[in-house]
């Protein structure tokens, strides 16, 4: 059993974690900010720039193309990322699929099954073609990445998006779920961990559930992949999704995770070099996944530098991170309960939540409590998220969060706190409170 | 005086509260919607012209928003009402190259005002947006009616 508290992580000092990444480094006595945004974007650790400064300076070369011996090592490299990013998720090597992004690689899915649904790909992919009456059912809590698509392939199809409603917390369960799915489901997409609320997802009951009827799950895991252990083969799920820059990562990169069987049949959103097999003048062939996807040249010192941030997450264990991260919410909701005007939103304290909180301070907005934070040396993320419709469902427009990743400290959760705690007399809305 | 302060100066604050025209307007010639989609902030500005659509006879507003924008719609309000439309507008370009101004230079006090107030706000880059709402929905309004009398 590894010793984890909120200021180390399986024995490792945060204080020595810290010394791995350039952006605490802090010279000249300055007090380096409380950074409690990486639910947007995390910090990356020198040896992920290493890593794709290593390939740029010494390996940069077209991969998949010619034959030279150096395209040979760039594609080896490009290819070993591959598979050390799928060995960290639970993923085939040929269900890794390289994306810009999460948001990229579920449009990805969202576009090839309008494309099967509009008879692209014949026969073969009938089975993933959507009807008009056909339901997708996704939370009400769902990042815009994982809703926009969802709406545009249903205006593209006749099919319904059908939501599972949250509650005045922004949560939702099971029971919601069961009454949302019936045998009109054919997609079940939410987020494996809410970005707003910390809620993690009952994903194994989800995926029971959607199979039952037939339906496929798409997962939201850019919250999770970067937090705590995911194995997506043993999850059950069909689709997946994650960003590199959200996992300690470069930016400009991200995952599509697909069952290989489902990644060879769903058609390619984005068609071009390198993704075929035989092209004649009016037809193409296409290369099984995840070439199939892959279109164009591809972010390949990306894809190096997030093996490398794979490499790192599972040096530390996602085990103890995910344990250091939760200490870090319980930490928050402790102190934020002795702060009057304050409204948690998600799960109470004792609950699971993963390592965010978000709040709303009575009287005061979103982006005011951010410019005061951001002033004390805190540095946070306020608005709404990208979650717009779970915040009307709070009744609030925005809220600010604070966020952990492997380098945050019991001292930055506490900086948040204390300075959340001097908001509301700044803007001169301590009186009139419901304690 | 510190950052903070210099950004929600007191007149802010008091703005914020106070709310100057903040409310409906029921006889009115034109009326705009404006958003700003980073946080969600929004405002309905409406206007009325005399006949001669020469003057901003009455103006008033409804929104939420943060301190910053709820602030600038209530000095807005307190400025243009009254005056030339052609002097609105000016106001409104003189207000809009403050915020951009990056806190360089000085702003004409005699013609700003209370907006004044707000060149705090030109060193938050994003925070400019969050003053600039309530003018970009009065640009609005003027651009709908100019529209309407030019066809």
């Amino acid at each position: 059993m590894t010793h984890t508290d909120a200021d180390s992580i399986g024995g490792r000092a945060i204080a020595d974690i810290r010394l791995d990444f350039p952006a605490f480094d802090v010279t000249g006595g300055v007090r380096a900010p409380a950074r409690l945004d990486s639910a947007a974007t995390s910090q990356r650790p020198r040896s992920v720039l290493d890593a794709e400064r290593d390939y740029l300076e010494h390996h940069l070369a077209p991969v998949h193309r010619g034959a030279s011996a150096e395209v040979g090592v760039s594609t080896t490299l490009f290819e070993d990322a591959r598979a050390e990013v799928a060995r960290f998720v639970g993923a085939g090597e040929r269900e890794v699929v390289w994306a810009q992004n999460a948001t990229d690689a579920i449009n990805m899915v969202a576009l090839g099954i309008a494309d099967a649904s509009a008879g692209i790909g014949g026969a073969d992919v009938a089975g993933l073609a959507l009807r008009p009456g056909d339901e997708i059912v996704l939370t009400e809590a769902e990042h815009h990445a994982n809703l926009l698509p969802w709406q545009r392939l249903a205006a593209r199809t006749g099919a319904v998006l059908r939501p599972i409603p949250v509650d005045e917390r922004g949560l939702w369960t099971i029971d919601d779920a069961v009454r949302a799915i019936s045998d009109r489901t054919r997609i079940v997409a939410f987020a494996e961990v809410s970005n707003v609320t910390g809620f993690i997802a009952p994903v194994g009951d989800m995926v029971e559930l959607a199979h039952a009827r037939g339906a496929l799950v798409v997962l939201d895991a850019c919250q999770s992949v970067p937090h705590r252990p995911v194995d997506f083969a043993a999850q059950g799920v069909d689709f997946a999704a994650f960003s590199g820059h959200k996992m300690l990562g470069p930016n400009g990169i991200g995952v599509l995770y697909g069952r290989a069987e489902l990644l060879d049949a769903l058609p390619p959103a984005r068609t071009g070099g390198s993704t075929i097999t035989k092209v004649t003048m009016e037809t193409a062939e296409f290369l099984p996944a995840p070439h199939r996807f892959e279109a164009g040249t591809q972010p390949v010192s990306q894809a190096v530098g997030l093996a490398a941030a794979a490499r790192y997450l599972h040096g530390i264990g996602m085990d103890a991170i995910a344990r250091h991260e939760e200490a870090f919410a319980e930490r928050v909701l402790d102190g934020v309960a002795a702060i009057p005007g304050v409204r948690v939103v998600g799960p109470p304290a004792g609950i699971p939540r993963a390592g965010l909180v978000a709040v709303a301070v009575e009287g005061v907005h979103a982006h005011d409590v951010g410019q005061y934070l951001d002033e004390a040396g805190v540095v946070v993320r306020v608005g709404h998220h990208c979650a717009q419709p779970l915040h009307r469902a709070l009744g609030l427009t925005a809220t600010t969060r604070a966020s952990a990743h492997v380098y945050t400290t019991a001292d930055e959760a506490d900086r948040f706190v204390d300075a959340l705690a001097g908001v509301r007399r700044f803007f001169g809305v301590e009186q009139g409170v419901s304690a | 005086m510190s950052g903070l302060e210099g950004l929600y100066q007191q007149i802010i604050l008091d703005h914020s509260k106070a709310r100057h025209g903040d409310g409906p307007l029921e006889v009115m010639d034109a009326e705009h919607h404006e958003l700003n989609p980073t946080c969600g902030d929004e405002i309905t500005m409406r206007i009325r012209l005399d006949q001669a659509h020469a003057h901003i006879e009455q103006l008033a507003w409804q929104g939420d928003g943060c301190s910053i924008s709820m602030a600038s719609a209530s000095v807005l309000v307190d400025l243009v009402r009254g005056i030339r439309v052609e002097d609105a507008l000016e106001l409104a370009d003189e207000f809009r190259t403050m915020l951009r101004s990056r806190g360089v230079g000085d702003p004409d006090e005699e013609r700003l005002g209370d907006a004044v107030a707000f060149q705090g706000v030109a060193r938050y880059v994003m925070r400019v947006k969050c003053a600039m709402l309530s003018w970009v929905a009065l640009e609005a309004c003027i651009a709908k009616v100019r529209a309407r009398d030019a066809s």
